[in-house]
């Protein structure tokens, strides 16, 4: 009974090593992560996720207020799906990039589950046809859960968005 | 007259040195004042026009500013189903605004009350592009002020929320109760018998600047003007009751703001939820997923002068839209489906026909009731090419756990991100850089037209635009 119960039990370790070998891992991830967004197709997007995923866009005015809101406010991969859908089929906007930089990783702990707690810095850069310069359109930080899969692999469970950036330009129409 | 420069332009004069006709090689805005030169018909002095350093607009300027406002703008002719470009780009026709409508006897949205519980809580919030403070204060009473010190107009309160018992300008600390009168003075009387303020300064007459206020069940409006009538006159019954179809009574959750810039003249924002035919057309989403569609029961309700208004619609099955009706709406996708359909539950909470309202209280707000995601949209113009929108969405008090999270599922609709939100943004802006890059005309807004101007029974109409220009053109007197 006992040794059933070490192995099905095995504790994952939260060490300075163990940190390490997440925060390359997550560093790998939101590489891939922003090269779908910048560069490939938007529904893979929600691949990124597990099913029951939670994910919010908010600003840091209503997260350090205790304020639920997000400009995008998605619970399960379920809704993910149908807001990439709808960016790629439906919503009428400008043609744009969205090029996305995140940096400064911090694996913050290591639940005994094997669950991964991350925040990144994060800045979205926004390029239009008669803005060519590009210019900043949201910076701010991410906090972030990551729960590693049977293939060795990590999909979010959790990322909040939460932007510094007061004033949203106009819209935002991809994800970050 | 040959005028050098960057693109060179020839303005031809008639026999009284008026001008007639202008050709320009590139640049538009040369051809946009010179167009206001012909209108104005007034003589000018070739030997200033022909000089390439001679800003354009200055000779407009000294040719013009003789003139009444009245002679140089000027509606055109054909009455209201045209809006001329000027009402959305000039600099000088907004600054009029600001003193006739949003510093006139209007009621302008400021915030709501369940943002500020206690005593001594504040928001930093406008009125107009005029920054207030709005505060609870010991006796329970709301008061909007102006946040411009009285001593050196330093904008005092700088944080956008808290909770202060009295606000002390940071530059000579002069400092105001929660009321905004003038409380306290540095050194008012001087050191050692020397400097201070002189005997006859009464601190009385040098608070800031205190501002009409009302509330209607937990919204909080404010008003320059004294003799601005009662809330409920200004509104009107029947828009009142779609106003209390939101703001019933009960009691209030804030969950949270969106805050965003558009590019765009801040006027385009009522006109776009006054112009039911846009929303069928723009909104694939909307269209696709059954929320509005026209064939719809829906109406676009006005008040009888023509500044507020109510868009509503029933939400209906998407498989109910007819052949024929697909066929006009480019946006319709058939055979999407949510894989998450909660996004588009309803559920009945509101005494009320329609499913959504989106009302216009003139000028500056927007009461947002889309199914059962709620939010009060407040414009904060600034200049006549950009304006700032403040959203704030709320439940209510008693509402589950399960509905807060409805709300805020369903709130992917809307706001600087939402489904249908972002393209109104997009549109807006589209318009407005459709004015300013080319070279000056006007807008059609003719469909409907055995309605003058007003209520409509059909969504492809646009006499609630007709009814706000109507409104519009009083107040500015043009």
């Amino acid at each position: 009974m006992s040794s059933m119960a070490d192995e099905t039990v095995a504790l994952a370790e939260d060490s300075r090593t163990a940190r390490r070998a997440a925060c390359a891992a997550v560093e790998e991830f939101n590489a891939d992560y922003c090269a779908v967004l910048d560069d490939g197709d938007l529904m893979d997007w929600p691949d990124f996720f597990t099913e029951d995923a939670f994910y919010n866009i908010t600003s840091r005015e209503n997260f350090d207020h205790g304020r639920p809101v997000g400009l995008v406010y998605c619970e399960g991969r379920g809704m993910l799906r149908d807001r990439a859908l709808a960016i790629a089929r439906t919503s009428m906007f400008g043609p744009r990039y969205l090029r996305h930089y995140l940096s400064n990783t911090r694996v913050t702990g290591i639940e005994p589950d094997g669950t991964v707690c991350a925040t990144v810095n994060y800045m979205l850069i926004e390029t239009l046809a008669e803005l060519p310069e590009g210019r900043l359109h949201q910076a701010g930080r991410m906090i972030d859960r990551f729960r590693p899969q049977p293939d060795g692999g990590l999909l979010l469970s959790s990322r909040i968005a939460i932007y510094d950036t007061l004033l949203v330009p106009n819209a935002l129409v991809l994800p970050v | 007259m040959h005028r050098d420069g960057e693109a060179p332009a020839f303005f031809c004069l008639d026999a009284a040195g008026r001008v007639a006709a202008v050709i320009e090689f590139g640049d538009p805005a040369l051809l946009r004042l010179g167009r206001r030169l012909i209108a104005s018909g007034q003589p000018v002095d070739p030997a200033r026009l022909g000089d390439p350093d001679i800003e354009l607009s200055l000779i407009e300027d000294d040719d013009m500013k003789m003139l009444p406002i009245e002679k140089r703008f000027t509606w055109p002719a054909s009455g209201l189903d045209r809006v001329p470009d000027w009402v959305y780009t000039s600099r000088e026709i907004y600054d009029r605004e600001i003193e006739r409508i949003f510093h006139g006897p209007t009621w302008n949205y400021v915030g709501l009350a369940a943002e500020v519980p206690e005593a001594g809580d504040y928001i930093r919030t406008n009125v107009g592009p005029t920054p207030v403070v709005m505060v609870r204060d010991h006796e329970g009473g709301i008061n909007v002020f102006e946040n411009r010190c009285s001593h050196r107009a330093a904008e005092f309160c700088r944080e956008l929320r808290g909770n202060a018992e009295e606000f002390v300008c940071p530059y000579h600390q002069w400092s105001y109760d929660l009321k905004g009168n003038l409380a306290g003075v540095p050194f008012r009387r001087g050191v050692n018998g020397e400097g201070g303020m002189g005997p006859d300064f009464n601190p009385e007459n040098h608070g800031v600047r205190k501002l009409k206020v009302t509330q209607r069940n937990g919204a909080v409006f404010a008003s320059f003007s004294e003799e601005v009538e009662c809330f409920e006159d200004y509104m009107g019954e029947e828009m009142l009751t779609d106003f209390d179809t939101v703001f019933s009574g009960r009691k209030l959750k804030v969950l949270g703001h969106y805050r965003h810039t558009l590019m765009g003249n801040w006027k385009l924002y009522p006109e776009n939820l006054k112009d039911p035919y846009h929303a069928t057309l723009l909104h694939t989403f909307l269209v696709t997923f059954g929320l509005l569609v026209a064939g719809n029961k829906s109406a676009m309700i006005v008040d009888p002068r023509g500044r507020h208004s109510t868009m509503a619609s029933a939400k209906s099955d998407g498989a109910t839209v007819s052949a024929e009706n697909k066929a006009e709406m480019r946006a319709y996708r058939d055979g999407m489906v949510l894989e998450d359909p909660r996004l588009m539950t309803f559920f009945e909470e509101f005494d009320s026909p329609w499913s959504v309202t989106m009302q216009v209280v003139w000028p500056g707000l927007i009461v947002q009731r889309e199914m059962n995601t709620l939010g009060v949209r407040q414009i904060v113009p600034n200049g006549p090419n950009e304006f700032t929108m403040v959203w704030t969405m709320f439940g209510y008090e008693d509402d589950d756990e399960e509905m807060t999270r409805h709300r805020l599922r369903q709130g992917n609709l809307m706001g600087p991100a939402g489904f249908l939100g972002l393209e109104d943004n997009e549109a807006i802006k589209f318009v407005q850089d459709g004015m300013l890059n080319s070279t000056g005309g006007e807008h059609l807004v003719a469909l409907d037209p055995e309605v003058p101007a007003g209520t409509s029974t059909t969504l492809i109409s646009e006499a609630a635009i007709r009814a706000m220009y109507r409104h519009w053109r009083q107040e500015m007197g043009l």
